[in-house]
């Protein structure tokens, strides 16, 4: 069926395509939000998570040709990288100030992208697409790609569970109890320690995820963890640090302005979701500023 | 003990200024002798860029040190200056007399709103904010073509000096450099141990208590924001007179780490550190890039080993194992 | 006469959380003023909207008959107000000498107000004298004890030479020694210093206050003599059975 290219369809792809890398940015800005609302560390290295689950994924795809293995490796892959690096090095970095946690991810930011960069080569690679997800939807008369409705699925579900799973489970209880007050949670006898390791575990976790999931659309070569590193920030300043729903929202908007400015206005796109970010920062300064003089 | 006691064993203290230039005059006389005992051209080209780069980091280390503000936009006075010396260069005049000090007052104009919108926040947030700044600036370097030549970067017309090109040999340009380097060196210096400078490192040591003792707090991390900027600014008017041109890198968020490591390697609690810490980086990249690409790894490395053991770099380590040496203790 | 500190209908609320309810609060020159009450009554609140470090979300403060409700720390203290921390706001890598200067420094900002280095010299040596601090000041204060830095604390307050002191709860975390020779130098202060103190220590308030203000769940409890506040049924109900 042909139909001549009208302004909806540019609608209706731009948008698409947005919300697919809103919730990419969603799922990534998740885990960044959650690691500093509980743990109070910035997590530099969250895009080398991004990379790496897409990495692993790649590599079980050529082993096995299965997508779904692909998923669960690079998923749980990503999860044990990020819990071992919080198990040995991270958890004494706690008591120390933010520049210093900073370093120390950026550091090990540095180290991953270059062993990637050895063990997977400096080529622009990609997961291609199993056939049950490669066809096309259509939806009052348009045909969407399958793949990127799911992924879309995907973000949602993974936002309504995962603010279930905080607001109502004892889990939860415990992780909005530790964000408060962590010093209190502990003396209460729970093992806080090995909740704070699953916690960012569960942050590299769906950071691998993803990687994984995103590789067919957006490819998977080096440099694109400081990219999605970059963005993520963004959305997570945006959205607030430790703010769930905050991620969700501005993981939105962020995804569908730079789809948008990218599509509309190029050269600027960039500079606007900066000036965005640093706009936001101000006006909440200046809020603050009426409060706390520091 | 008595007041005037106490007051007479204060003045009697080895003067650490005395002994910190000397060290440091030996060096730069060294710097100044080297070319006349046959230096090799490309040591030449290495030093002038390790006094270029000493000098951002140092600029740099008055934000953070001494102030205790973590920018990581600080780049962007180095290439505002270094891209502002290039369309000066082309569009009024190349006389040295105009566009170098035309280029740093551009950066220092720059600092002023970008610095009063920033020091509003703090920590992460400041950080994030100098980020969001800088990348701004990348990106009109990056994109305004007519202007900055875009990812081309941009042809930096050589200086001249009253019509008559000069600094046009790389021994010239060495001495110049070396000559600027010393004067800002020395007044950084000064502003440093300044009762401003000591402010600076109340602000530091707590803001709140600065407030309390009836200081703006604000007013001075604004101070030390701008003069911050403009010794970035000299050093990049500095790189693009020497490399006639300038592209869009030296304004990225990867040239800002580049600095911030270069002063936590050096040691950002001594008014040297960040000279150390850029010559050891900058020689350790030219050593390295012959043997291996993945100077990002090495990079990292220093990162975590840097900060998980030796937290006052390299010349923390010195200043510990001196006096270690000499009996104090650690 | 000015109060020199004067409160009027300040309220505090977090939210839906009222954290002060009108409190009208005076001290009048010269005076020993305590706040003191349970845990969460609000002092702490009270003390930093007077000390300039949050604003109120309704009333005014007025500092020797001028409105200052919502001026920055910096702008009280060139009234002549001073304040110490509950929690020790000192710069901890500097020496005890270094940490004196910086507060006797800011009198002398500005290109009509520099004093010699002697003059300077004279002026740290001698608060530190005052202080018992003398013997230490070339200490690093991260190396000091806990009683020695909440001295320092107040030497840092006295070396503007203030003519309102806020002392927040100055005694806190101190041993009975270290509190008996605190309150010695509070006592020892003199009466052209106006003081306004909040405390736990109900030895010391008794002790040094001429009037105290008695805060509970964000309102104002009681207010009068220490007489008539240790006569005070209800205060000591709200406390507890503490012996008053």
């Amino acid at each position: 069926m042909h139909r001549n290219f009208t302004v909806l369809d540019f609608l209706v792809a731009q948008t698409l395509n947005g919300l697919v890398y809103s919730m990419l940015l969603f799922l990534l800005a998740l885990g960044l939000s959650l690691t500093f609302g509980m743990l109070r560390v910035i997590n530099l290295a969250h895009g080398a998570f991004y990379l790496m689950g897409a990495y692993f994924g790649l590599t079980a795809w050529n082993l096995t040709h299965s997508f779904w293995a692909a998923i669960l490796v690079a998923t749980a892959g990503a999860a044990i990288v990020g819990m071992l690096l919080e198990r040995s090095w991270l958890q004494r970095f706690y008591v120390r100030n933010e520049l210093d946690q900073v370093i120390l991810t950026f550091g090990f930011a540095l180290v991953f992208d270059d062993i990637m960069k050895m063990l997977w080569g400096k080529d622009i690679q990609s997961i291609p697409l199993p056939l049950l997800l490669s066809g096309a939807v259509q939806i009052a008369g348009t045909y969407f790609p399958a793949y990127r409705l799911i992924l879309v699925g995907v973000g949602v579900a993974l936002f309504v569970a995962t603010w279930l799973a905080i607001e109502r489970t004892r889990t939860g209880a415990l992780i909005r109890a530790s964000v408060a007050d962590r010093v209190m949670v502990s003396g209460l006898g729970f093992d806080i320690r090995l909740l704070f390791t699953y916690v960012f575990g569960f942050g590299t976790a769906i950071a691998g995820l993803a990687g994984v999931m995103g590789a067919p659309i957006t490819g998977i070569y080096p440099g694109l963890d400081f990219e999605v590193l970059i963005t993520t920030l963004i959305v997570v300043v945006i959205g607030g640090l430790g703010n769930i729903s905050g991620a969700f929202w501005a993981a939105l908007l962020i995804g569908l302005a730079e789809t948008y400015g990218k599509a509309l206005y190029p050269a600027a796109a960039s500079f606007i979701i900066f000036g965005l970010m640093a706009a936001v920062l101000l006006i909440r300064a200046w809020g603050r500023d009426e409060e706390d003089v520091e | 003990m008595t007041v005037a006691d106490v007051i007479v064993q204060r003045r009697a203290k080895p003067f650490v200024a005395l002994r910190l230039w000397s060290v440091l005059g030996l060096m730069i006389a060294a710097c100044a002798a080297a070319p006349f005992l046959g230096m090799p051209q490309f040591v030449q080209a290495m030093v002038i860029e390790i006094l270029v780069f000493s000098l951002l980091a140092l600029s740099l280390n008055v934000l953070l040190g001494y102030t205790g503000l973590v920018s990581f936009g600080h780049a962007a006075f180095f290439g505002i200056a270094g891209y502002a010396v290039g369309v000066i260069g082309i569009h009024i005049s190349t006389d040295i007399l105009v566009t170098f000090p035309l280029a740093v007052l551009v950066a220092t104009i720059c600092a002023v709103p970008i610095g009063w919108l920033s020091i509003r926040l703090s920590g992460f947030y400041f950080l994030m904010i100098t980020f969001a700044f800088a990348q701004m600036v990348f990106v009109v370097a990056f994109r305004w073509k007519p202007v900055t030549g875009g990812s081309d970067g941009m042809i930096v017309p050589g200086a001249t000096l009253f019509g008559a090109p000069i600094l046009g040999s790389r021994e010239s340009f060495y001495f110049f450099v070396l000559a600027v380097f010393t004067v800002c060196a020395a007044l950084l210096y000064a502003i440093v141990t300044s009762r401003f400078g000591r402010t600076l490192v109340g602000i530091r040591e707590s803001t709140p208590r600065m407030w309390a003792l009836g200081y703006n707090v604000r007013r001075y991390k604004l101070a030390a924001f701008v003069v911050g900027a403009t010794f970035a600014g000299v050093a990049g008017a500095l790189n693009s007179l020497f490399n006639l041109f300038i592209a869009p890198e030296s304004v990225n968020w990867t040239q800002s780490a580049l600095v911030l490591v270069m002063v936590l390697i050096g040691g950002a609690g001594c008014f040297v550190g960040p000279i150390i810490g850029a010559t050891i980086v900058l020689l350790l990249q030219q050593w390295l890039s012959s043997y291996t690409e993945y100077w990002g790894l090495v990079l990292g490395i220093l990162f975590i080993v840097l900060i998980t053991g030796a937290r006052e770099g390299i010349a923390g380590l010195v200043m510990q194992g001196w006096s270690y040496l000499r009996g104090k203790g650690p | 006469m000015t109060a020199a500190v004067r409160t009027s209908r300040v309220s505090k609320s977090y939210g839906a959380f009222v954290a002060l309810k009108d409190i009208d609060l005076s001290v009048e020159p010269g005076e020993r003023r305590a706040i003191i009450g349970p845990n969460g009554a609000g002092k702490s609140t009270l003390f930093s909207i007077i000390a300039g470090q949050k604003p109120p979300t309704s009333g005014s403060i007025f500092i020797n008959g001028a409105d200052m409700t919502r001026a920055r720390p910096d702008e009280l203290w060139a009234m002549g107000l001073a304040r110490t921390f509950q929690r020790n706001q000192l710069f901890q890598n500097l020496t005890v000498w270094e940490n004196v200067e910086l507060a006797c420094a800011a009198h002398h900002r500005g290109l009509f107000k520099s004093v010699s280095r002697d003059a300077l010299d004279d002026e740290i040596g001698g608060i530190l004298e005052r202080v018992n601090l003398l013997g230490s000041y070339d200490v690093r204060v991260a190396n000091m004890a806990y009683g020695e830095q909440r001295q320092l604390e107040l030497a840092l307050a006295l070396a503007g030479r203030p003519k309102i002191l806020l002392l927040d709860e100055p005694t806190a975390g101190m041993s009975p020694t270290e509190t008996q020779a605190m309150l010695r130098m509070m006592i020892a202060l003199p009466r052209e210093i106006t003081i306004l103190i909040v405390e736990h220590d109900m030895d010391v308030v008794f002790s040094l206050a001429d009037r105290v203000m008695v805060l509970n769940l964000g309102k104002v409890l009681a207010d009068g003599t220490v007489r008539e506040i240790q006569s005070n049924k209800t205060v000591s109900e709200v406390y507890m059975g503490k012996a008053l």
